[in-house]
């Protein structure tokens, strides 16, 4: 029996063939941002676009995010199917409106008649001391504006059908890959950004959890590059007899409260994990998910590891101090089982 | 033509730029070779160095005093330390030491100086509405002291820019509005960015003086700034400068810079701004050969200091991240 021959690629890559797959299939998906083109975006998402579809279709824009978002809403309004790239995530304070008032609210308002089919791609995360202003994930606000899906794959399979259905969707969708999850040379290198992605097109639905790791003790949810911390700590606490079942939750709108409530009816623990802010975000929503559905299985508490509700500090041990790891994860979960 | 003081001042102050500057290109690979993790070292994060662009923060901020505010962008070195930093506290923060300006919090692009009210944002324009408001606090207070706000080429195609402009040009502010066009955003060049081909006309917009300084030459921006910052210090309003620059180095450090040439490089390197301003006031007397040898010498002195200064000192303690959240 032939053993087909792994593809290894990054997650980046993974994003690009992804978006160059669309490209090739429907004449109407097109690509704009800022260093999208001979840079090839700045975390390597748009990698070898402009060299494949030429400047018509993989468009530099000025630093002029209300504008370009902006006609992006109103390309996919008038029959395109735009991805726009905001660089860092942190940057919407400059182009919220179109986001949140105009993207995600427009097929509402309009009785369901207007489609706004586009992807907002943005990167994410912090670990590398690029300060309060460049580290930021939040997942969380986004999520809570109704009107976009919101999508953080962790793998490089997951990142390439994730986006595959993110531009088939007619609904807006924003999608957040971390900058730890690219497998970008200049980062610090990740073994679990690098995985088998097969070439032909194909979806991950957007909406589904997926257990990246099965365990009967306790589960930790989780999204993006958490999971690969939460994956390191259930290696970790395997050694111990832990079994920890690690959920990545994939995208948080919509989210899976199926999944979480399944998982909890397993483990009768719960830990979440979110490097974004502690208060008010997703750690308060799976927890609730859980205790709305899963209240009678829960064997202890439901625990968050979250990001302080603080500014992310530049200082490389300040951040740390701040910062989920694979060493906090597996010291919470030992608590959350009594160990 | 300004005094002989003043260009040697001008010069002094741009070779010890340079001279940080290179300082934090080589400090900035240390512990991030052989393979390049930006996470690493002991200045970790984003490097965006201000090399070639020295005559914009000299020349504009040889007319401010302490108590001017002064806002500057993910770019600041230059501009912080024409506008008085001290160097050390400048380092240190850099180096995410407690002793740093910010005891760490701020870094590179988020350097925050009371003694010289000093501010920058790594976001691009959003230094310019800060301005404003300095220069309003300003008028409201009956101070003489004015806003200067530094910003990219890249940031006029921002809404802030113009809202900016508008308002200062509206409430008649002290504020000079200082476009440092080095030709690229990131990647992206400015004529395949902005619509027209010099910001400075851009001031017509809004009915404020726009002055272009058509090369990099640290007395042409001393002479415009001059007038724009006596224009502003009387109740003139705002007036708005652009400033023809070179980014020598890559837009932050570790930057391949395939979307420029090698030729590209090598003829901003040629033209460099300090070695052509240098050869000129030793033509004219105005520096001798030692006097010129003395400047370098002594700004390696102070760049080694600072730089020491940071890598001795403690960094804070790790659960002070906690702290600062609130007044
Ligand atoms: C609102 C916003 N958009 C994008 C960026 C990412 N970014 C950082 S620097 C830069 C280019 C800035 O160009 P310019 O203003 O000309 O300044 P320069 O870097 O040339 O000094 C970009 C796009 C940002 N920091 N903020």
């Amino acid at each position: 029996m032939a053993v087909a021959a792994k593809r290894l690629l990054t997650t980046s890559k993974a994003i690009s063939e992804a978006i160059a797959e669309e490209m090739e299939r429907d004449p109407t998906v097109f690509v704009m941002g800022e260093d999208v083109g001979v840079y090839g975006g700045i975390f390597g998402a748009t990698e070898g676009l402009l060299a494949k579809f030429g400047p018509d279709r993989v468009m530099d824009t000025p630093i002029s995010e209300t504008a370009f978002i902006g006609a992006a809403v109103g390309a996919a309004v008038s029959g395109m199917r735009p991805i726009a790239e905001l660089m860092f995530v942190d940057f919407f304070g400059v182009c919220m409106d179109q986001i949140y008032n105009h993207m995600a609210k427009i097929h509402y308002e309009s009785g369901g008649n207007v489609k706004v089919p586009m992807v907002l791609t943005t990167a994410i995360g912090g670990g590398y001391s690029d300060g309060a202003q460049h580290s930021q994930t939040l997942h969380g606000l986004f999520a809570h504006l109704p009107g976009m899906k919101v999508v953080l794959p962790s793998t490089p399979y997951d990142a390439k059908g994730l986006m595959i259905s993110a531009i088939r969707d007619d609904n807006p969708v924003l999608y957040m890959f971390h900058k730890g999850i690219m497998g970008l040379g200049w980062m610090t290198p990740n073994p679990r950004a690098t995985d088998d992605v097969p070439e032909e097109p194909y979806t991950v639905p957007i909406g589904v959890a997926d257990v990246k790791r099965e365990g009967g003790d306790v589960t930790i949810a989780t999204v993006s590059l958490m999971v690969h911390r939460a994956l390191d700590a259930a290696e970790t606490l395997a050694g111990e007899g832990i079994q920890a079942e690690v959920l990545d939750l994939r995208s948080l709108v919509p989210l899976d409260r199926q999944a979480i409530v399944d998982s909890v009816h397993k483990t009768h623990r719960l830990l979440v994990v979110d490097e974004d802010y502690r208060s008010f975000g997703m750690s308060g929503e799976v927890i609730t998910t859980a205790i709305e559905g899963a209240f009678d299985y829960l064997d202890a508490p439901p625990v968050r590891l979250a990001y302080p509700d603080v500014p992310i500090p530049y200082s490389r041990p300040l951040e740390h101090f701040c910062l989920p790891d694979a060493e906090k994860i597996a010291t919470a979960a030992r608590e959350l089982v009594g160990r | 033509m300004p005094s002989d003081d003043v260009l040697r001042d001008l010069h002094r102050q741009m070779v010890r730029i340079r001279i940080f500057e290179e300082a934090m290109v080589s400090v900035y690979q240390e512990g991030k070779t052989p393979a390049f993790d930006i996470a690493a070292g002991p200045v970790p994060g984003e490097m965006h160095l201000a090399a070639g662009q020295e005559p914009a923060a000299a020349g504009v901020c040889a007319h401010l005093r302490p108590s001017d505010a002064v806002t500057a962008t993910h770019r600041p070195h230059h501009v912080a330390l024409a506008h008085g930093m001290d160097m050390s506290r400048l380092a240190a923060e850099i180096f995410g030491k407690d002793a740093g300006l910010g005891h760490g919090k701020g870094g590179h692009m988020h350097l925050f100086d009371t003694e010289t009210n000093f501010g920058c944002s790594g976001i691009i324009a959003e230094g310019m509405p800060t301005a404003v408001g300095h220069a309003l606090a300003f008028k409201k207070l009956g101070r003489d002291d004015i806003a200067v706000s530094f910003f990219g080429d890249g940031a006029a195609n921002q809404g802030a820019f113009h809202e900016s402009l508008n308002l200062a040009a509206l409430w008649n502010l002290p504020v000079v509005f200082v476009c440092e066009d080095n030709a690229w955003a990131i990647s992206v060049p400015k004529d395949k960015s902005t619509a027209i081909p010099n910001n400075s006309d851009r001031g017509a917009a809004y009915g404020i003086p726009g002055v272009l300084v058509a090369d990099n030459d640290p007395v042409a921006v001393y002479e415009a700034a001059g007038e724009a910052v006596a224009r502003a210090r009387r109740g003139g309003g705002p007036s708005l400068i652009e400033i023809k620059t070179d980014r020598l180095l890559g837009h932050f450090e570790g930057d391949p810079q395939l979307y420029r040439t090698k030729e590209e490089m090598d003829r901003l390197r040629e033209r460099d701004a300090i070695r052509a301003f240098e050869g000129r006031l030793v033509e004219t007397g105005a520096l001798d050969e030692a006097g010129r040898d003395r400047v370098w010498q002594e700004a390696r002195v102070e760049v080694d200091a600072a730089i020491e200064f940071a890598r001795q000192s403690p960094y804070p303690a790790p659960e002070s991240a906690l702290d600062h959240v609130f007044a």
